[in-house]
């Protein structure tokens, strides 16, 4: 039995039966990271004698012949933004290279109450800020399907691990499209809720109004399961909603026959890559001959949504940010004599160039006399971005889009230019700022062998519909 | 240019930032470059269009309240213990880059 290449439901059924075990599965697991990490860089920590204590526990239930919980035994990996007791979690950063939290994530927490096994935490982006995992404080991750091209980011390490069966599943976070567009480079299932349906309790901050934690799968399916082990209320989390868990697995085979989905000509105008554009197209054509209805719609306001994301998204950042101050928990440059230029010096030492730019444009954006004209302005067209959506979802029940303009681009190609990365994320940072769930799902290959991602956005709270789509997409390709 | 190198020296100043010559001379040319392409957003006439701060609030907030009532859902008892006890001393202090054991120690505040 290959023990590298199971899904949620093999890996946990050769469990229960006794087929392998737990304890094999995590060992298999690191095996496959010692053999292959070294050159893609996914993980930053491993976290071996808390996963294989929670692997002989499910050995144990199996062995006595107890049910497992869904993911009985499944090795995960957890992005490093997630904090996770006695595990260091660096958020990819220096600043917090030797930060122990003294508590779970709820996410986390609830992975492992359904029997998930912890390998490990995954590098990302430094505060999940970027596209390429590039601004990694640690190393940058590489694509596993091609070593000189990027994993996407900021979930970079996370989308790697389980294209390269270092992980089943692996959790990530997506702040302007993190989980989709690193899924859709690395050719995997990412999802991202809606904004409330899972806890943030837990996650190190980037921009609280945006920030989401979400799956990256091999399946759709595992993708349901993940979301229906992490999704609903928690006290610890007052921005999390209180709407009910709909059993996203079984809701997964109801037929798409009829399903009207939406497509929109200003995801496909310029700056489109030709194989992409063609890929998404027949993935289109492919649910058509399914039975989906497909329907133009429009959200004119969408060329103004990577302006109004680097807006919102560092004015949330530059104040969330400002707790790293050598004091509690982050690092502490030497040899200073002031308070104040302690707080100075150990941000200077501590933060990556990325991190820096993003504070001081959000901070300018904030600061007295630009917050009308930057600030508010952007709150503004965050409304306008939200309103297209609403127009669009009286009409269709989906809408189907490239993931990103373009698969995976090299390393370093678009590291010194910050409007050029920000502009990968061009069709995912709309569904962040209006905080509907959004799903990539792998649609075929560049002739270069790149994966490419089809994503499909939906309506508040309506994952099941997105999953569905996904489902049955992933099964007729 | 929107951003001026005293613009840089003010904004660092406030985000707590040092920022070396170097430093200071690519923000001042990334933070023109990217207000520049924000400056689209001056294409559009919001002057009717309410800000929007955050996602959640058409999922809980009751319109027909006023206050913080509005933002009921949001809301929990206030118990002496909370959701969750309070960590202990030594968990509280673990990160700490200096401690005595019972306090955060930082350089002296104020200067004589």
């Amino acid at each position: 039995m290959d023990l590298n290449g199971l899904t949620i439901d093999s890996a946990r059924t050769a469990v229960q039966e006794c087929t392998t075990t737990a304890l094999a599965l995590a060992e298999a697991h690191y095996a496959r990271i010692q053999q292959e990490d070294g050159q893609i860089g996914a993980f930053l920590t491993l976290s071996k004698e808390r996963a294989l204590e929670q692997a002989d526990r499910m050995d144990r239930m199996a062995a006595e012949g107890k049910p497992l919980p869904p993911l009985g035994g499944v090795p995960v990996g957890i992005k490093d933004v997630m904090s996770t007791r006695g595990v260091r979690t660096t958020a990819g950063s220096k600043i917090l290279d030797k930060y122990v939290p003294p508590y779970d994530c709820t996410a986390v927490a609830r992975m492992e109450a359904a029997g998930a096994v912890v390998l490990g935490k995954m590098n990302c982006d430094e505060f999940a800020m970027g596209s390429s995992n590039e601004n990694s404080a640690y190393r940058p991750v590489r694509n596993p399907r091609d070593l000189n091209r990027v994993p996407g980011g900021s979930s970079g390490g996370s989308a790697a691990a389980v294209a390269a069966d270092m992980a089943v599943v692996t959790l990530g976070s997506d702040t302007g499209g993190s989980i989709r567009q690193p899924a859709s480079f690395c050719g995997v299932v990412g999802l991202m809720p809606t904004y409330g349906r899972v806890s943030r309790y837990g996650l190190i901050a980037f921009a609280s109004s945006l920030d989401h934690i979400g799956p990256l799968a091999k399946t759709v399916k595992d993708a349901a399961i993940v979301l229906r082990t992490i999704a609903g209320r928690d006290p610890m989390d007052s921005t999390s909603a209180g709407v009910a868990v709909p059993d996203y697995v079984a809701e997964l085979d109801k037929p798409v026959r009829g399903l009207k989905l939406g497509v929109a000509k200003e995801y496909f105008g310029e700056g489109l890559d030709d194989e992409v554009r063609n890929a998404v197209e027949t993935a289109i054509d492919k649910l058509k001959s399914l039975g989906c209805e497909i329907v133009p719609v429009s959200l004119p306001h969408t060329p103004y949504a990577i302006p109004t994301y680097y807006l919102v998204a560092t004015a949330e950042a530059s104040s969330n940010l400002a707790r790293y101050d050598g004091v509690r928990y982050s690092h502490r440059a030497r040899g200073v004599k002031t308070l104040s230029e302690m707080y100075r010096r150990s941000r200077d030492e501590g933060f990556g160039a990325e991190v820096k730019r993003r504070i001081m444009l959000g901070t300018y954006a904030l600061s007295a006399g630009y917050y009308d004209a930057y600030y508010l302005k952007a709150q503004k067209v965050r409304t306008l971005l939200t309103r297209d959506f609403e127009e669009s979802f009286r009409k269709v029940d989906a809408i189907v889009t490239p993931t990103s303009p373009t698969a995976a681009f090299r390393l370093g190609e678009k590291s010194n230019d910050p409007l050029a990365m920000y502009l990968a994320d061009i069709y995912t940072v709309t569904a962040d700022l209006a905080g509907i769930p959004g799903i990539s799902v792998p649609c075929g290959e560049t002739k270069d062998k790149l994966p490419i991602g089809l994503q499909i956005l939906g309506k508040h709270f309506d994952e099941a519909t997105i999953l569905r789509v996904a489902h049955a997409y992933e099964r007729a390709a | 240019m929107k951003v001026t190198e005293k613009d840089v020296a003010y904004v660092a100043d406030l985000a707590n930032l040092e920022l070396t010559a170097e430093e200071r001379t690519g923000m001042l040319r990334d933070l023109n470059s990217i207000l520049d392409y924000i400056d689209r957003l001056n294409e559009l006439d919001t002057s009717d269009v309410p800000p929007m701060a955050q996602v959640s609030d058409p999922y809980g907030v009751d319109e027909s309240k006023q206050g913080s009532k509005r933002f009921a859902y949001a809301s929990r008892e206030d118990v002496a213990e909370g959701l969750r006890r309070s960590l202990p001393q030594e968990a509280a202090l673990g990160n700490a880059p200096d401690s005595d054991g019972a306090f955060f120690l930082v350089p002296k505040v104020i200067e004589r």
